[in-house]
């Protein structure tokens, strides 16, 4: 027994069968081959799998694809534009972000969120807001200077500067 | 050195010269990261593929008197079920026994790829379906009917070697693995029985989850056409696991499997085994006629069927002298390893652990004996630092102690104490070397007081008394935590392992291949294994420095034994110093090929050529030059060959290192504690270390962030927590605490750098150092915070209640 | 990681999913922003036949306050549409310390209060709120007052045919002010212990008190005797902490893995100072 769930991911119409058990994570992984949003934990805790709704961070292991119908999903895989990197994606390359990756498609999705309601976070204001991501490899540290990165560079237009020299 | 060394056949500089080496660059396999084209295993999608799932044990201890799959067979869309009794492969190998050949009896005892007669340990496998959808899969479990006869358990260490405790395996008496002895027994006790001061104490280094962000998971591939294996994994060592799953486990011939580890999303040890599941999906793919299986774990099964770490009970004496000189240090640890061996299990607490126990210090004297025990709990092995942050911790406490004791600060204490400058090379009486066949190893150089005095001065140390004070008018007690540590990384030479047994397991060599096409790109091989390292930059930036090209002219293999040189894979944080050092040499290798094809190009003489970067000149006659891409277009060629050159340039090296390096450092954590509620703040993080020559700073700072973060993670939240039955009560993300951002504070970082002699990179290391270290800073801390009520010792982790829990009994209240 | 098969609902309208309830009872289970009942599914240790998505019924959103004062929150107002809300700044902070971003965005009002969790924060400032929750079925809509909806762990006054479609709470007294203060239980971000309190000042007296806390009772309860220590106290620090004693009178006190009954014992009271401190603007 199958649901029909019409839906927008990275701004391209979806439609798709799935059974009403199926999660948003795994439709979008399985059905949609959109591997880039990962699965770490299976208690809601670790925020891997976060992406954005309708403009807001959620964990897509903790909705179901059905109540996704209809919405309008953003997976790590739509956050470039023309080729041209996000201005956190850019922070988080520049700031050595990341180490393994894996928590890192879910911490920018849920740094999408902040950076979409505060322009100037403070690094208080940056943890609180990716306390439902966890990262194992970095302790955090270049993930807040990456995000107070990409902050600085939405409010001012400008693009990093500082960190890794390439 | 007595020890020949390779490094004197390499370009024998330590010190980074103008290049690539030593840069920051950004790191080369981000854009994929962080555009989502990571490809992790359970990414990977192949034309037919089938899904297992693993049906686990819900007891701790008991047999099994019947399994009936025909429910699950009957399930939609089962293709296999499958028990123990079906599967024809040995149990998994034990790769590094305890003390190996010289003589310490280990009562080898290690899992099945499914459990046949009994159960050891919640979550041990027990029956497996194979399913169309991983869904389909999940339901067949349940309706396995499993009949069981419960056995009484036992999950601590301690209590399991005494009289009356259930018993696990009829050769393991008291269910003791080994007792591994090291160091001077006699003159230890001499130095404790005749010590002015001795002080006594119980810790216990709990038990942790690791914890990798992806779990981990295999596809097996059964290729009826040409009746090979392939095997994707998300793992530290392919090669290793070949020849384990090959010649150990399955009896396959090794060069039938191929074992592929794709983009690893963490491992800190976890992932260098060879695990049932690896055995289990080459067993089911043959099965099903061919079709590829894939089995990701879940965070749940995680938690009971990969790797636990740490799991000790030790108790120290420490000795010496109101002036602060330490005589000796004894200990005896009881090293949980859990329900059955994993494959290095007993190689942690001993080697990695004991013979370590005197980190940097001067102690004539030390003796350390750990029993290694079987349990009614997951399988212990190697875990970010593996048995040396339980050494750092037992020593930094340890020397703490002492400092209480006699009412000296801990850091006059550790400067009184430590190793001097000029002591390198050192064999320490913990029994680092022991010389056999007069082979010995080192601790090959340190300089520990300018890292502890620039740790001191970064944290205002000087100025302490004054911030407790401040901090006690708002409620809180501040305290400071030293530690003070050395690592050993790249655990070597092959020949020292080998003759002291202590097992093939261990990390020894690398290798590396390099070719260049015809248009001058480079394509660099390894034996190594990145899992979030940045193997794929910093490989390259040594490849670049060494020939002289851009670094974007490099591309780094690695991670398929089909193509790849085998190697032992990614972990004791050897990858920089054995494997760089094999790229190194390959890279000379290639150089030298280049040089002798130079002269062939311009007519001159070998010896006449000089090699500047990429240009290939005459001495004397710059204007006569070929580039290394030129070189590599016409001897890719092959059209004019000198006498007995084969074309194309493509050299393969294996190193050796002559022994291990040693990173040090200092670190200083600073902690408030809530005084009524017992919470502990982490408010300052300093750490000063010393990991040689850095390849890529930017690299090696990320290292120690999360380093420290898991080390502190130990220190404040984290803990395995069974019941008396063997249950982990700490079953799932929801009950076992790992570190978040909000309750960190940014880390204060700082160096000293002493290359290592020992390889041509002079790196030595910087994977596992910050857990090593911080575990013990941030118990310092709490310790020094309290120590105003009276209280020396806590054991970890500094939870909330067991913080008020001792702050009560000290006040004399009712906790 | 794989909920067990269950069938699948969505009403458009709220007299649908209360005929859905009425015809599968105990069968079925609701599913608002799915933050409870989901993690329970996936690890399998609850299951279900049926799930009736009331996730859209726009009619129980939002926060909507009375001209007297009061405030009514529909059901499936989610933590982040609270924080939006014009809703009291104290009440603002403690839900903003909930979960995190993802769970706020997700989780409802609503699906909190109706699971009960023992150790959720939500039911504590309700209780300290006063007032009641809206319950509908398609017999009608009845409404249970915050104080007698809590009856144990994941259990409430709630029948199986019944959809909490909104709480509703009065206008707090002249002068009140509330304050939330907790201590984590690390892992989960549950509360090991939380205390939320409204207290009002009048004639220098404690004129008005309610303090409801969670984590520590198998389900969220009122500190009647905090409350009837300070009444008509001064309110100052020695009449806190002596009330403050009474924090787990009568309760039996949860004891896990994370903290036993001596230390949340402990901690309700250290953690009742702390909100009536705050309450009272200290």
């Amino acid at each position: 027994m199958t649901e029909h769930v019409s839906l927008t991911v990275n701004g391209i119409g979806r439609e798709v069968d799935v059974e009403p058990r199926r999660l948003l994570v795994q439709l979008l992984r399985e059905e949609l081959d959109l591997t880039g949003t990962h699965v770490g934990c299976d208690t809601s805790q670790c925020g891997a799998c976060t992406v954005t709704m309708d403009g807001r961070a959620v964990k897509s292991c903790t909705v179901l694809a059905v109540q996704a119908d209809g919405a309008n999903v953003t997976t790590i895989e739509g956050v470039a534009k023309a080729g041209a990197m996000h201005p956190l994606q850019s922070a988080f390359w520049e700031k050595h972000g990341l180490q393994c990756g894996f928590c890192t498609p879910g911490m920018i999705m849920a740094a999408m969120d902040l950076l979409d309601r505060v322009s100037d976070p403070s690094d208080e204001e940056i943890r609180h807001a990716i306390e439902g991501n966890i990262c194992r490899c970095t302790g955090y540290h270049n993930i807040v200077l990456a995000i107070r990165e990409a902050a600085r560079t939405l409010r001012t237009g400008e693009t990093a500067s500082a960190g890794g020299v390439s | 050195m007595t020890a020949e060394t390779e490094a004197d056949v390499l370009t024998a500089e330590t010190q980074v010269s103008a290049g690539p080496v030593g840069q920051s660059l950004k790191r080369r396999e981000d854009p994929r990261f962080i555009t989502g084209e990571g490809n992790y295993l359970d990414d990977i999608k192949l034309a037919g593929m089938s899904h297992l799932a693993i049906l686990r044990s819900p007891y701790a201890h008991a047999r099994i008197t019947s399994i009936d799959t025909s429910g699950a067979k009957a399930m939609p869309g089962v293709l296999a079920v499958i028990v123990g009794a079906d599967i024809p492969y040995n149990p998994l190998p034990m790769a590094w026994p305890a003390g190996g050949s010289s003589g310490v009896q280990n009562n080898v005892n290690t899992p099945r790829v499914l459990a046949t007669d009994d159960v050891k340990w919640t979550g041990e496998g027990v029956a497996a379906v194979v399913a169309e959808t991983p869904e389909q899969a999940a339901d067949a479990l349940e309706a396995i009917q499993v009949d069981w006869e419960p056995l009484p358990a036992v999950v601590d260490a301690e209590k399991a070697t005494k009289e009356g405790a259930p018993q696990l395996h009829e050769n393991a008496p008291n269910n003791v693995v080994f007792v591994w002895k090291v160091g001077d027994e006699s003159g230890t006790a001499a130095a404790i029985d005749s010590a002015e001061v001795v002080v006594r104490q119980r810790l216990v280094n709990q038990r942790l989850i690791p914890n990798p962000l992806e779990v981990r998971g295999d596809i097996g591939w059964y290729n009826p056409g040409t009746d090979e294996y392939t095997i994707w994994m998300s793992s530290q060592t392919p090669h290793i696991q070949r020849l384990l799953l090959g010649a150990f486990v399955t009896g396959i011939p090794e060069h039938k499997i191929r074992c592929i580890s794709p983009d690893v999303g963490g491992a800190f040890g976890t992932k260098i085994f060879c695990y049932a599941d690896m055995a289990l999906v080459m067993f089911a793919s043959k099965l099903v006629g061919g079709r590829p299986v894939k089995w990701v774990e879940t965070r749940r099964e995680s938690y009971q069927s990969t790797i636990h770490g740490r799991d000790h009970i030790s108790y120290l004496e420490i000795a010496g002298s109101r002036d602060g000189t330490i005589a000796g240090l004894r200990v005896k640890t009881y090293a949980n390893l859990g329900g059955r061996l994993s494959t290095i299990g007993p190689g942690i607490p001993t080697t990695l652990y004991g013979r370590v126990l005197a980190g940097c210090y001067k102690f004539p004297n030390v003796f350390c004996e750990v029993t290694g025990v079987y349990t009614n709990t997951t399988f212990v092995d190697a875990y970010r630092g593996a048995g040396r942050p339980e050494a750092t911790y037992v020593v930094e406490r340890a020397m703490d102690l002492f400092a209480d004791e006699i009412g000296m600060d801990p850091a006059e204490i550790r400067r009184r104490n430590f190793l001097p400058p000029d002591s390198f090379p050192y064999d320490n009486p913990s029994g680092l070397g022991t010389a056999v066949n007069g082979e010995k190893i080192y601790i090959d150089s340190g300089n520990y007081e300018p890292a502890l005095d620039k740790a001191l001065a970064m944290a205002g140390y000087a100025d302490m008394a004054s911030t407790k004070a401040e901090a006690r008018t708002r409620g809180k007690l501040l305290g400071v935590g030293l530690s003070s540590y050395i690592e050993v990384c790249g655990v070597a030479p092959s020949k020292w392992i080998g003759a002291v047994g202590e097992g093939w397991g261990a990390a020894m060599w690398e290798s590396a291949n390099i070719r260049i096409h015809l248009t001058g790109k480079i394509i660099l091989t390894i034996g190594t294994q990145p899992q979030g390292q940045g193997h794929e930059t910093t490989f390259s930036q040594i490849v670049a420095q060494e020939l002289g090209v851009p670094v974007e002219d490099v591309i780094v293999q690695h991670s398929d034994t089909k193509g790849a040189p085998f190697g032992y894979g990614s972990y004791g944080s050897r990858t920089a110093s054995v494997g760089g050092s094999a790229a190194i040499k390959a890279a000379g290798k290639v150089r030298e090929k280049a040089r002798r094809y130079a002269a062939h190009m311009l007519e001159a003489s070998p010896d006449d050529i000089e090699v500047d970067g990429a240009t290939y000149s005459v001495r004397g006659s710059p204007d006569k030059k070929k580039t290394l891409q030129e070189i590599s277009f016409a001897i890719g060629l092959g059209f004019s060959l000198p006498e007995g050159m084969e074309p194309y340039l493509d050299e393969t090296a294996y190193y050796d290192t002559p022994n291990c390096t040693w990173p040090f450092g200092t670190h200083v954590a600073i902690v408030e504690i809530d005084d009524e509620t017992g919470v502990v703040d982490l408010v300052r993080y300093i750490a000063v270390d010393d990991v040689g020559n850095k390849i890529n700073p930017m690299i090696v700072d990320g290292q120690l962030h999360g380093g420290i973060a898991q080390g502190v993670g130990q220190a404040l939240w984290e803990g395995a927590v069974y019941d008396d039955n063997g249950q982990l009560l700490s079953g799932t993300m929801m009950d076992y605490a790992l570190p978040r951002a909000s309750w960190l504070p940014m880390f204060e970082l700082d160096e000293t750098v002493t290359p290592s002699p020992v390889n041509p990179l002079g790196a030595k290391g910087v994977g596992e150092a910050g857990a090593i270290a911080s575990t013990a800073a941030v118990a310092n801390a709490v310790i020094d915070a309290l120590s105003p009520l009276g209280i020396r010792h806590l054991d970890m982790p500094y939870t909330a209640q067991t913080v008020w829990r001792a702050m009560s009994q000290a006040k004399g209240g009712q906790a | 990681m794989i909920p067990a098969a269950f069938a699948y609902h969505r009403p458009q309208s709220l007299g649908d999913a209360l005929a859905l309830l009425s015809e599968h009872g105990a069968a079925a289970k609701l599913l608002a922003g799915g933050h409870s009942l989901l993690p329970l599914l996936r690890l399998r240790v609850a299951s279900t036949e049926r799930i009736v998505d009331i996730g859209r019924l726009g009619e129980l959103k939002g926060v909507r306050p009375g001209a007297d004062g009061s405030l009514e929150i529909g059901g499936l107002t989610t933590y982040s549409e609270l924080l939006a809300g014009a809703t009291m700044p104290w009440v603002k902070e403690a839900v903003e310390g909930i979960g995190d971003v993802q769970v706020r965005n997700r989780g409802t009002v609503g699906g909190a209060i109706a699971h009960a969790d023992p150790a959720s924060d939500l039911p504590a400032i309700a209780l300290a709120l006063g007032g009641e929750i809206v319950l509908q079925s398609s017999s009608g809509t009845r409404t249970v007052p915050v104080d007698e909806f809590f009856l144990g762990p994941f259990e409430t006054a709630i029948r199986s045919d019944e959809i909490l479609t909104s709480i509703r709470f009065p206008a707090q007294p002249e002068g009140a002010t509330g304050a939330y203060r907790r201590i984590d239980q690390p892992a989960s971000g549950y509360s090991l212990v939380g205390v939320a309190a409204v207290a009002a000042m009048a004639d220098g007296r404690v004129g008005h008190l309610r303090v409801g806390v969670t984590g520590v009772g198998e389900a969220a309860y009122r500190a009647r005797g905090v409350e009837s220590a300070m009444g008509g106290s001064d309110g100052g620090t020695e009449a806190v902490a002596a009330a403050a004693e009474h924090a787990v009178d009568g309760m039996e006190v949860n004891s896990d893995i994370h903290a036993d009954a001596a230390y949340r014992s402990a901690m309700a009271r250290v953690i009742t100072i702390r909100a009536l401190e705050a309450a009272l603007g200290r």
